[in-house]
């Protein structure tokens, strides 16, 4: 296997007394996609902003594209597009200023890449001299993207770009990303939503500056050692209630009409033990085995992490 | 989720934007008690129909009713029958705790008596008693939800608005929120919420799907599912949301 495209070892860093990023190791292979899933607060951003050669970490060690992040930074931006969480394209510009200035700031010109950005600006085209700062969501976040590729990167550094936008366009950013990872663009992208985990290659979880897990998303939930149930009935706030107090539950946690719950001595575990507990207290109770997810396995994790000290 | 009861009635709401129609003939009711999801893409109309359920935009034509108020007539008397929560989470950052607690209590009229004892039982309920004088900004983003959800109810409105309530925060964290809101539900607050995010919908009573300004679909999250033929709500929000970008 080549070598990575992102090679971070023990990273730390520390605003003040906060520990943003807490001994963070890992890689980011040529042409995946590699996604940070974690809330906010987790380090995500940092993280980005390290690679991005905006942020010296405070020990450790951080190559991008071969390159030392200290010492090449000049070099590894002109290898990468970076989208920051933060729309930050020049407001009072028009679409097509921005494109055409942030080609011109990476010595290139639109027509040079127009291929490569042409799914995506095709979009937003009939708006070219439209100001950036009036566009919608969607369309900034397509602009964004637009000007993050217009040289043609190697690697592509996206923070949280689904944050605030709809399903629909959500969607379709997903499968754009796929196209550019079959271009051969590595990605790095973040998401604090856990249902995006399963779009990418390779995902690590990650909560308050460490890395909980990393792998590709079916072996992560793979992970999960404990029998989970699916719980439902009429009275959900009841439901949860009763399941938290039960003796023998051993996490429970509402998933929608559902409630996901794990129960001690899990080599024991069946449905009846629940049922019986449940059915003289409460209506319509159902209960069946279901298979664990990567939010299932973020608060496994999360628990094991809070245990441990 | 009771039945007997309407607290939001909407008949033929239509309002337009010079020739734009942004709610084209919305009906559609919302139960005492329930958890009541309002979705759509951005751009369906969403934020004007909950101005106008929070009587701070007038419809066009169409009746609508909120907490047996007249939106035309009487949207004064709907603000004070109602609590409402953003995203952005609506507390001051420079002010402590309490001080945000006194500050929206006491905008919605309550007394010195009942601020106090509000303050008191709101902090013991978020175990939030060591933190009463600190500012909203040193506090974590999880504990600033659950404030902010808090005081949005602190004059035990008839109807609570969650504008995109839970972006961000842990899992765990998400279902302590949730659980809040089922709470108030059982104590029979309607709770209306919008959201982006698809598996927020999967918690709600019932779901409508707003598409290019009107009620595409309205049913409890699994009718929705079973009608659709789909595993989730994110592919029954999908099937139903054709692109329409770039209005």
């Amino acid at each position: 296997m080549s070598n990575p495209v992102i090679k971070g070892t023990h990273l730390c860093k520390n605003y003040g007394s906060v520990q943003a990023v807490r001994d963070v190791s890992f890689n980011v292979n040529e042409g995946e996609i590699f996604g940070f899933i974690g809330p906010d607060g987790a380090g995500k951003t940092s993280l980005f902003r390290m690679a991005a050669t905006l942020l010296l970490p405070d020990s450790g060690n951080l190559e991008v594209c071969g390159l030392n992040v200290e010492n090449d930074y000049k070099k590894i931006r002109r290898l990468l597009g970076y989208m920051p969480g933060k729309f930050s394209l020049y407001q009072d510009l028009t679409v097509e200023e921005n494109l055409r200035f942030f080609a011109s700031v990476f010595r290139t010109t639109v027509s040079q890449n127009y291929n490569l950005i042409r799914d995506i600006y095709e979009h937003i085209e009939p708006f070219k001299n439209r100001r950036a700062g009036k566009l919608s969501g969607g369309m900034k976040q397509k602009l964004a993207l637009s000007c993050a590729l217009i040289h043609r990167p190697r690697l592509l550094l996206l923070d949280e770009p689904t944050t605030g936008i709809d399903a629909v366009s959500r969607k379709e950013f997903w499968s754009l990303l796929r196209r550019l990872r079959d271009e051969g663009i590595t990605v790095l992208v973040s998401t604090p939503y856990m249902d995006e985990a399963s779009l990418c290659d390779r995902i690590a979880l990650i909560q308050n500056g460490q890395i909980l897990s990393t792998d590709t998303p079916d072996v992560v939930a793979s992970a999960f050692e404990h029998q989970l149930f699916a719980v439902k009935a009429r009275d959900m706030y009841l439901l949860i209630n009763i399941l938290e107090t039960c003796p023998f539950v051993r996490s429970a946690f509402i998933f929608g009409q559902e409630v996901h719950v794990t129960i001690n001595d899990y080599r024991n575990a069946d449905e009846d033990k629940l049922v019986n507990y449940l059915s003289d207290k409460l209506a319509d109770v159902v209960v069946y085995q279901t298979k664990p997810n990567i939010e299932d396995c973020f608060m496994e994790l999360m628990s094991n992490k809070t245990k441990k000290g | 989720m009771k039945t007997d009861k309407i607290v939001i009635s909407v008949k033929n709401l239509i309002k337009d934007f010079g020739s734009f129609r942004a709610n084209d003939r919305l009906n559609f009711d919302v139960y005492e008690g329930e958890v009541f999801g309002f979705l759509g893409a951005n751009g369906a109309g969403k934020t004007t129909a909950l101005k106008i359920l929070c009587g701070l935009s007038r419809p066009t034509s169409g009746e609508v009713m909120v907490s047996g108020c007249n939106v035309y007539t009487q949207s004064n008397l709907i603000k004070q029958k109602i609590g409402y929560m953003s995203q952005k989470f609506t507390l001051y950052e420079d002010m402590t705790v309490t001080e945000n607690i006194s500050f929206y209590a006491g905008i919605y009229g309550l007394n010195f008596k009942q601020i106090k004892n509000k303050t008191m039982q709101l902090l013991s309920s978020l175990g939030l008693e060591g933190e009463a004088h600190k500012l909203i900004a040193d506090l974590p983003l999880g504990w600033r939800q659950k404030l902010a959800f808090s005081i949005a109810i602190v004059h035990d409105p008839a109807i609570v608005f969650l504008d995109e309530p839970t972006g961000g925060v842990d899992p765990v964290t998400r279902r302590q929120f949730w659980k809040m809101i089922y709470e108030a539900a059982a104590k029979g607050v309607t709770v209306f919420v919008t959201t982006h995010y698809m598996d927020e919908a999967e918690y709600c009573d019932r779901v409508s799907i707003m598409v290019d300004g009107r009620i595409a679909a309205l049913d409890t999250p699994a009718n929705l599912k079973e009608k659709y033929n789909a595993s989730s709500m994110n592919e029954v929000f999908l099937g139903l949301a054709r692109h329409t970008s770039n209005k």
